[in-house]
């Protein structure tokens, strides 16, 4: 009979007997609880690893405390008998120990637990799965069209219904308060294209011709195109996360319970706000980024201030400022419709409202591109 | 004599300018169910949220279990933490992870026991809560009794020396909420937790409760403490008898 001497880990001790015809014997000692456990894991696991064990007896004789940790070493031991076929026995247990274990079914915990995540179907089902989801998502598009238009119709018929305040407070939202970033990028990108051309124009001496090309580009392309990615990032983001979070936390059931329609009180105030400001963006950011290429004219080609604004307006006609100005109020549409959309579809948590922001900026500056092509291509042929 | 494990000091408490307890001491025992109770608006939520430090205090002292909690430095801070768990009125669980891992998180994070060894203990700490059978459930896919039991189990998932609970009744119906009081004494009972508890819900109070302290709106302050049943049949004060009572403000209703 071999005897270890008793070993400290923290303030549970413990010591091993080995006795030939009683097996091991593994006495503890002290409370056994969060602090020592993963240590006496460790080193039982450590002690037992190579042994060849017939039985294993623990001794609780001199435990004075135990817990749900402590209660997973005494699993974790009777595992390892398990792994080499031995007997396992527990012993002289005081009755609040003994009380713990009950409590904590040690008897039933031996089967091994594992929590692995349910593995994904098969692709046939995951197939079908995506199918009856975009097509479920078709459906509530197509609805959600209709019930932005009806609501849209009631609002002309009774233009009383409209939340007038809901409406300015958004308009300067999206609008009055997006101006100073509009204006910004705008004149940069302005800047930045004078710039260039001008490398390229100055060696046919056509300095002139970048005014020309600053705001033709700008004015029917790049003003309403950048000016709607700025409004989708800032305020389609936000309209997504407002009525998310709205229906997460039921605010839009209480609207309809209350007898609201959901879609009239939060949608058509966005959509009408929207339409009316980026139009006005749209202007802002064609002036800002002349402004720009002036820049560029007056202090880099020796242009005259007067000799740019003179070849601008000589470039520029009525129907390409309203072409941006229309094409605005299109993007206005797609941003706020898609953001309100993306907010309706959040069902459970925080998660799902993140995805449908994400997903609201990236859909609306794909449709705005989508959309710009396609209008470009209608200008071409029956322009 | 019993140990204190909270001792709070003359607390001034409140948000920003506006003091809503005014100079505020009392103890808690270790081992005890300790309730805070009170009308709505009284700081009830706002006592809580300076005992687990969400805020800090305007002057005066919280002590828990030794350390002061008001003027600590990070390290205490987090030393006291470890010694806490709350549940919230909500439960508040990670959405985007199953009960299991939502239980596991702390233990990952703050013991070095191996991987097979968490998950048995996981369960085990399901178990004890009843939720054997849910680990791989999101909070989403289950009711608001099993959610509370779930928050409990990550409360608890490190053995704090104190438990905060915040409203667990309610949005609970009263089986539900019976069921929680007695998990509430079982726990308290096996593993010797201090449990604080924040509500309002009488049956619930006289079932859990050793020990209370009512607070009081208009005088910023305790207006009672002690046993609730004593206070329900012998206190003086109006207010108080009326609360444990449960009877209405004169005036109020036809």
């Amino acid at each position: 009979m071999t005897k270890t001497t008793p070993k400290e880990s923290q303030s549970c001790q413990y010591e091993v007997v080995d006795d030939p015809e009683k097996g091991l014997t593994i006495r503890l000692r002290g409370a056994m609880n969060a602090a020592n456990a993963p240590g006496l894991i460790r080193e039982f696991r450590g002690m037992l690893k190579d042994r060849d064990l017939s039985s294993l007896t623990v001794d609780l004789g001199e435990v004075t405390y135990l817990d749900d940790f402590g209660t997973l070493v005494l699993t974790e031991l009777r595992n390892m008998a398990a792994e080499v076929k031995a007997a396992f026995k527990i012993e002289n247990a005081r009755n609040k120990v003994a009380q713990m274990l009950e409590v904590l079914h040690f008897d039933r915990l031996d089967r091994k637990i594992s929590f692995e995540k349910v593995r994904p179907p098969g692709i046939f089902v995951r197939l079908g799965d995506a199918t009856f989801r975009h097509a479920s998502d078709l459906k509530y598009l197509i609805s959600f069209i209709g019930s932005v238009c009806l609501s849209l119709i009631h609002v002309c018929l009774h233009p009383r219904s409209l939340r007038r305040e809901d409406t300015f407070l958004c308009m300067q939202r999206t609008g009055v308060d997006a101006l100073p970033i509009v204006g910004l990028i705008s004149f940069l990108l302005g800047l930045i294209m004078a710039f260039m051309s001008s490398v390229q124009l100055q060696q046919f001496g056509a300095n002139i011709y970048v005014a020309s090309l600053v705001s033709l580009a700008m004015t029917r392309e790049l003003g309403p195109i950048m000016t709607a990615i700025i409004v989708a990032g800032r305020s389609g983001s936000a309209f997504a996360a407002e009525i998310g979070t709205m229906k997460v936390s039921e605010e839009v059931d209480a609207l309809f319970t209350m007898g609201f329609d959901p879609t009239r009180f939060l949608v058509v105030p966005k959509m009408i706000a929207s339409v009316i400001v980026v139009p006005v963006l749209t202007l802002f950011s064609d002036l800002f980024a002349i402004l720009g290429g002036m820049v560029v004219g007056v202090f880099i080609l020796d242009l005259t201030a007067s000799a740019y604004i003179d070849q601008t307006l000589k470039t520029l006609t009525l129907f390409d400022v309203f072409w941006g100005f229309f094409k605005g109020a299109i993007f206005a549409l797609l941003i706020a419709w898609v953001g309100c959309l993306r907010g309706f579809r959040v069902t459970g948590g925080a998660a799902s409202v993140g995805q449908a922001t994400t997903s609201a900026v990236v859909s609306s500056i794909f449709l705005i591109i989508l959309t710009d092509s396609v209008l470009s291509v209608i200008l071409r042929y029956w322009g | 004599m019993r140990n204190v494990i909270i001792q709070v000091r003359d607390l001034v408490a409140g948000y920003g300018e506006e003091v809503i307890l005014d100079g505020i001491s009392f103890d808690v025992y270790e081992g005890e169910i300790f309730v805070v109770l009170g009308g709505s608006g009284c700081g009830k939520s706002t006592l809580l949220k300076h005992l687990i430090g969400l805020i800090k205090p305007i002057s005066g002292r919280i002590i828990i279990d030794g350390d002061d909690l008001s003027h600590s430095d990070d390290e205490t801070f987090q030393k006291i933490l470890r010694k806490i768990g709350v549940l919230y009125q909500s439960a508040a669980l990670l959405g985007s992870l199953t009960l299991a891992e939502n239980v596991a998180l702390p233990i990952e994070e703050y013991t070095d026991l191996p991987k097979d060894s968490i998950e048995t203990l996981v369960k085990m700490k399901l178990n004890l809560v009843n939720l054997d059978g849910y680990e791989n459930h999101l909070p989403s896919e289950i009711s608001g009794g099993m959610k509370k039991r779930a928050g409990l189990a990550r409360a608890m998932a490190l053995n704090p020396k104190i438990l905060f609970f915040d409203e667990p009744s309610a949005g609970l119906d009263p089986v539900t909420s019976a069921g929680l009081d007695n998990l509430i004494i079982h726990l308290n009972k096996i593993l010797g937790t201090t449990m604080v508890i924040v509500t309002h819900e009488l049956d619930s109070i006289f079932a859990v409760a050793h020990r209370v302290i009512m607070l009081d709106k208009h005088t910023r302050g305790i207006i009672a403490e002690g046993d609730p049943r004593y206070l329900r049949d012998h206190s003086q004060n109006p207010f108080v008898s009326q609360f444990f009572n449960r009877r209405p403000d004169p005036g109020a209703g036809p």
